[in-house]
């Protein structure tokens, strides 16, 4: 960090006592110390990424040297005995965010959609301030309303979710369960709460730029305000759309505080989805700090290196879908 | 200006003597002693405590860190600090290999809190077989038999048990865990006592607030939690059958009792849990945190971490009793006493 201040600093001193002389080779010269400065930032970024990685299998390597691949496939986190396996976390990780994603990205669609199309005027600031202060608030303060004002709220609800939805033939036992307000749908409904702003506000400033000329032909043609959105705004938009979707999805696997507040940390697989469950972010924060031995602390960081590794696989499944999506407009336009 | 030579030396001198210090103490003209330690969550209150009043009176400092017991085991091994505190005791062998010591603090103690629709605080009595049972998923019901005998003439409802753990390790699961491993043999088989756990069943909430704001939101649930605890949030609490078989409620006296009743003479490098003892008023979940030293740090540090635990011993018991710690015994302070003698020199 240091030493991309320096060159950084440097760079305007040199900028500063260039455009004094104001010559043509001072101010390339200017040029080729911008270029090299910001090039510099940028590879800081990847190093510091690489080396994260390195730094996170080093640690963890003793796990993974230790139980190999039933590090990813067994269920058993037991410190007693040092026997660790991941994939309760993991599937806790991607099951509550799969929840947040089903439940954030129709909201924000349509907050974007009232805020771009057909909010009066005065109200779209208001509503866009709101939706942006929701990304401000601390994540550790979604957990605390979690627990204290959701959950108990919650509570309430999931007798009705047992007779009603738990009653289905087939996805019934998902939504079957003690009443305890707390677990796998409450966290995944949290989390959508926490993601809602950044998808809802990519998707309202990626709206507001689709060209007038557009939706204005499309509503000569007779079209109204669904089908203008279905077939004209997400058309034009749709590679902006899906990246600000999952950007709201890498949110949602790392998040730790909140999740940890009110998913309700049972490390045991279960079908409902009202039982209480486990997100790796969860399980390292609330264990990092006693694990005494050894083991434990690389099954831990092993862990990291397993968030990590999804975290690149969504990020590019997501570059490979958008890489798609502009092949056939591409396509299209031709 | 002319450098005043003299003085040039005694500021010298005086860096000499910090750097003799060395790991974690750091002296100088100007103000008392400065310690550092890091580790248990659970002791942290009293230290914090202790350590305000001890730098009021002799102007020495110590800044304690509740990292977790984890974190002041690892500091303590690596000496960046001059103590740590584990809520889990280490092994005699371990701490020999390590040229660690370490010694109790003060006792303190946890109960059973549940959310039981007409049952009042203390009115509900447990057993330690029937706690483990619950928490292995055994006992599914509050009207379940086991509990009825218990507890004659209290109607107890046809609820179904939820059972709430912390979350994050801590040494309060692990005095838990160790009593439930001490009374029942299918649960030191299954589980164990450490300060995570693989738990058979149940949801975890974390830390003591986690806990408690589960136990109270829930309908039917049972938690377990620190003693200053239910007393700060009036929690309903249960009472238990000691080893004696006497049912006891949760006191300070009780967790002193227990430590009464262990003999640390005998015990290598005080290396006992206070759980399960025997005596008609011992309460059974029990527990203490236990301060670490390295016999490789330099003496003046040692000897400045013992003064100040000392001080603590010995004029810090109703600060300790006012935050719901059990001071040690007289008796048990002698102990510590002849410890830091044989092991440190001090």
């Amino acid at each position: 960090m240091s030493a991309s201040g320096a060159v950084a600093s440097q760079s305007l001193d040199k900028d500063a006592s260039e455009q004094k002389s104001a010559t043509k080779a001072g101010s390339s010269f200017a040029d080729f110390l911008f270029r090299k400065g910001t090039g510099l930032v940028a590879l800081i970024v990847a190093v510091t990424l690489l080396a994260v990685m390195i730094s996170l299998i080093v640690e963890g390597w003793q796990a993974l040297h230790t139980f190999g691949w039933k590090f990813l496939v067994t269920t058993t986190w037991d410190p007693v005995t040092n026997e660790f396996g991941a994939l309760v976390f993991i599937i806790g990780t991607l099951v509550s965010s799969a929840i947040a994603m089903l439940i954030a990205v129709p909201v924000s669609f349509g907050i974007a959609l009232f805020i771009s199309e057909l909010s009066p005027n005065w109200l779209r600031g208001p509503v866009s301030a709101v939706i942006e202060l929701l990304a401000a608030i601390p994540s550790i303060i979604y957990g605390m309303w979690g627990l204290l004002v959701f959950a108990p709220w919650f509570g309430n609800i999931e007798p009705w979710i047992n007779d009603h939805l738990g009653a289905i033939p087939g996805i019934g036992v998902l939504f079957q369960g003690p009443p305890m307000g707390i677990g796998m749908l409450t966290a995944g409904i949290v989390l959508a709460i926490m993601v809602i702003p950044f998808i809802a506000s990519i998707m309202r400033d990626v709206f507001l730029i689709t060209p007038p000329a557009l939706k204005e032909s499309a509503y000569a043609l007779g079209a109204t305000t669904w089908e203008v959105a279905r077939n004209v705004i997400l058309p034009y938009t749709r590679t902006a759309v899906t990246g600000g979707i999952f950007l709201g999805l890498g949110r949602a696997l790392g998040e730790t505080m909140a999740v940890t507040f009110i998913i309700g940390n049972a490390n045991n697989l279960s079908a409902s989805l009202l039982m209480p469950g486990a997100s790796i972010a969860s399980v390292i924060a609330n264990e990092f700090t006693e694990a005494t031995t050894s083991l434990y602390k690389s099954s831990l960081l092993a862990l990291g290196l397993v968030l990590f590794v999804i975290t690149v696989i969504v990020l590019a499944l997501a570059k490979l879908l958008l890489l798609r999506l502009e092949a056939t407009q591409e396509g299209k336009k031709s | 200006m002319k450098i005043n030579r003299r003085s040039f030396a005694k500021a010298a001198a005086a860096v000499a003597v910090a750097g003799v210090f060395g790991t974690g103490a750091i002296t100088s003209a100007f103000a008392g002693v400065s310690l550092t330690g890091a580790g248990s969550t659970w002791v942290y209150p009293l230290v914090a405590k202790w350590s305000a009043a001890y730098e009021k009176q002799t102007g020495n400092k110590v800044n304690y860190q509740s990292i977790g017991s984890g974190g002041g085991i690892a500091q303590i091994k690596a000496g960046t600090v001059a103590f740590g505190a584990s809520d889990m005791p280490l092994k005699p062998e371990d701490l020999e290999k390590e040229g660690l010591i370490q010694f109790p603090t003060a006792v303190a103690g946890e109960d059973l809190v549940m959310n039981l629709p007409g049952i009042k605080p203390g009115e509900l009595i447990l057993s330690g077989p029937v706690v483990a049972d619950i928490y292995l998923g055994k006992i599914k019901k509050w009207n379940d038999p086991a509990i009825a005998k218990l507890n004659p003439g209290v109607k107890l409802p046809d609820m179904n048990i939820t059972v709430v753990h912390r979350s994050d390790g801590s040494g309060t699961t692990f005095t838990f865990a160790d009593y439930l491993s001490k009374v029942s043999p299918e649960w030191k088989e299954k589980v164990g006592a450490n300060t995570s756990l693989n738990w058979p069943t149940g949801v975890g909430g974390k830390g003591n607030e986690g806990v408690a704001a589960y136990v109270q939101r829930i309908p039917g649930s049972i938690g377990y939690v620190e003693y200053a605890y239910i007393l700060e949030n009036k929690l309903n609490y249960a009472r238990m059958v000691n080893r004696d078989g006497k049912v006891v409620s949760p006191s300070l006296k009780g967790f002193q009792d227990a430590a009464a009743h262990v003999d640390f003479n005998k015990a290598k490098d005080f290396y006992v849990i206070l759980t399960d003892h025997t005596g008609p008023d011992t309460w059974p979940i029990s527990g203490c945190t236990w301060q670490i030293l390295s016999k490789k740090a330099p003496k003046a540090t040692n000897e400045e971490v013992t003064k100040f635990f000392l001080w603590g011993f010995e004029n810090g018991q109703s600060m300790a009793e006012s935050i719901s710690f059990g001071p040690l015994p007289k008796s048990t302070v002698d102990v510590i006493k002849t410890y830091w003698k044989t092991n440190l020199g001090i």
